[in-house]
């Protein structure tokens, strides 16, 4: 049994917490915000880019030549898992979903004998998957120092799997991020980036309608404009998995916080009546001995 | 009613612009071409350079500076997708001098060629804008 002096402190203490994670929770609710409207602001860039992209890939892909990075180098043994993640803790369970969902493709490809590489993005995917493949992480990137995520710090990263893929790295490049739905609700999505994904062929005449239905005039060509936007996709694509990363991290911390808050809430209130419990027990014994040792008189 | 051209210019950071504009010169990659109300489809990569926004035949033009792109006319209009854009009365001049300087040395000190044709392209950039705040 505790002691009123204990009990005392433990509330205290359970309510300076509280108040750190209400903090935390306004904190993250005003990130929220403009983390979603940056995702948002992203939306129709990446939307115009894949329709552009489908159209010209439909067109090419059949063509000798295309570019690797859209058909593939041909083979699929080598294989690079980008796991994106956040900076900091305390965002319930968003960093081990990520994780968890690049840990359960990642033993899928080990076991069909493939070859995986894993480049993390954020401290905190990066020290969960040391622990598990510390062997097969090619790179990290830390992003702690940026405040606001730009086009500017995507290109870098994009850049660098490209080089890579350049050089004959890697076949295939999956991206790992949790796609933002609601601050409640974060998807953790698996996307390909290289080769470029395509619609199948059945969506080969809707691909004619999304272009306007028109026939297009290509300047200098299908294959150089190609050539050109293919690169430019993969940082796209980066950047806004990024974005909607950002956006989730801070809605699960906002929920998390939220429950945590909540939790303290409730434990202050047990402790309360605990403590109420005990300096009642403990006037009624001392009444008890008075009484007593008055009636023995 | 005169007939406008609707237009678009995305950014991957967000719609910079949405409106309508009697005429627009897009610098392509194969030359500079305009876009008038009903023109032909065609795509079209754009090299570092301006593009010139007529809000109405005459007037004055809204300049703006894109790094490279994509441009593509519809019989919607002209979007035009642009890596990066820069305002050019917000350039400083000898700010951009000492990055292209520096962008040079780089070019020597790269280590292959994948680095190397970046750093080019990163150059072709600065230089096309240098000589466009030059001749303003």
């Amino acid at each position: 049994m505790p002691s009123l002096k204990d009990l005392k402190v433990r509330i205290s203490s359970v309510k300076s917490t509280q108040k750190i994670t209400k903090a935390m929770k306004m904190v993250a609710a005003s990130k929220l915000r403009r983390a979603q409207d940056a995702a948002e602001a992203a939306r129709p860039y990446a939307e115009r880019m894949e329709k552009v992209l489908t159209g010209l890939g439909l067109a090419v892909k059949g063509q000798p030549g295309a570019s690797p990075l859209l058909v593939g180098t041909g083979k699929e043994d080598v294989e690079l898992v980008i796991v994106a993640t956040s900076e900091r803790g305390l965002c319930g369970g968003f960093n081990t979903s990520i994780v968890k969902a690049a840990r359960a493709h990642i033993e899928g490809l080990i076991r069909d004998g493939k070859t995986v590489k894993i480049l993390c993005i954020g401290r905190k995917g990066h020290v969960l998957m040391r622990r598990l493949y510390g062997e097969k992480i090619v790179g990290f990137k830390d992003m702690s120092a940026i405040k606001r995520m730009g086009f500017a710090d995507a290109q870098p990263i994009a850049a660098d799997i490209l080089a890579m893929f350049k050089r004959g790295e890697f076949d295939v490049a999956t991206l790992f991020y949790a796609k933002f739905q609601s601050a409640l609700v974060q998807i953790t999505t698996k996307q390909q980036l290289i080769p470029a994904p395509m619609p199948e062929a059945a969506n080969e005449n809707e691909s004619g309608d999304e272009l306007g239905g028109a026939i297009y005039d290509y300047e200098p060509g299908e294959t150089e404009i190609l050539e050109d936007l293919l690169p430019r996709n993969v940082a796209v694509q980066v950047y806004r998995g990024l974005l909607e990363n950002a956006a989730s991290e801070q809605g699960a911390r906002m929920t998390a916080m939220d429950n945590a808050t909540r939790n303290a809430g409730d434990m202050i209130d047990n402790l309360t009546v605990t403590y109420n419990r005990t300096r009642q027990a403990a006037i009624t014994k001392e009444l008890i001995e008075i009484i007593s040792g008055a009636e023995a008189l | 009613m005169t007939d406008t051209l609707h237009y678009e210019i995305v950014s991957p950071e967000c719609l910079l612009k949405d409106a309508h504009a009697a005429m627009i010169v897009v610098p392509g990659t194969d030359g500079d071409f305009t876009a008038l109300p009903h023109h032909a489809p065609m795509m079209s990569t754009i090299r570092p350079g301006v593009v010139e926004i007529y809000e109405a035949e005459g007037a004055e033009p809204t300049r703006l500076f894109l790094k490279g792109g994509l441009a593509q006319i519809n019989p919607a209009g002209l979007t035009i997708l642009a890596e990066e854009t820069i305002e050019l009365d917000k350039v400083d001049t000898d700010d951009l001098n000492q990055k292209i300087s520096n962008t040079k040395e780089d070019i020597e000190d790269a280590k292959d060629d994948i680095e190397r044709s970046a750093l080019e392209k990163k150059l072709a950039w600065m230089v096309a804008l240098s000589e466009v705040v030059h001749a303003a």
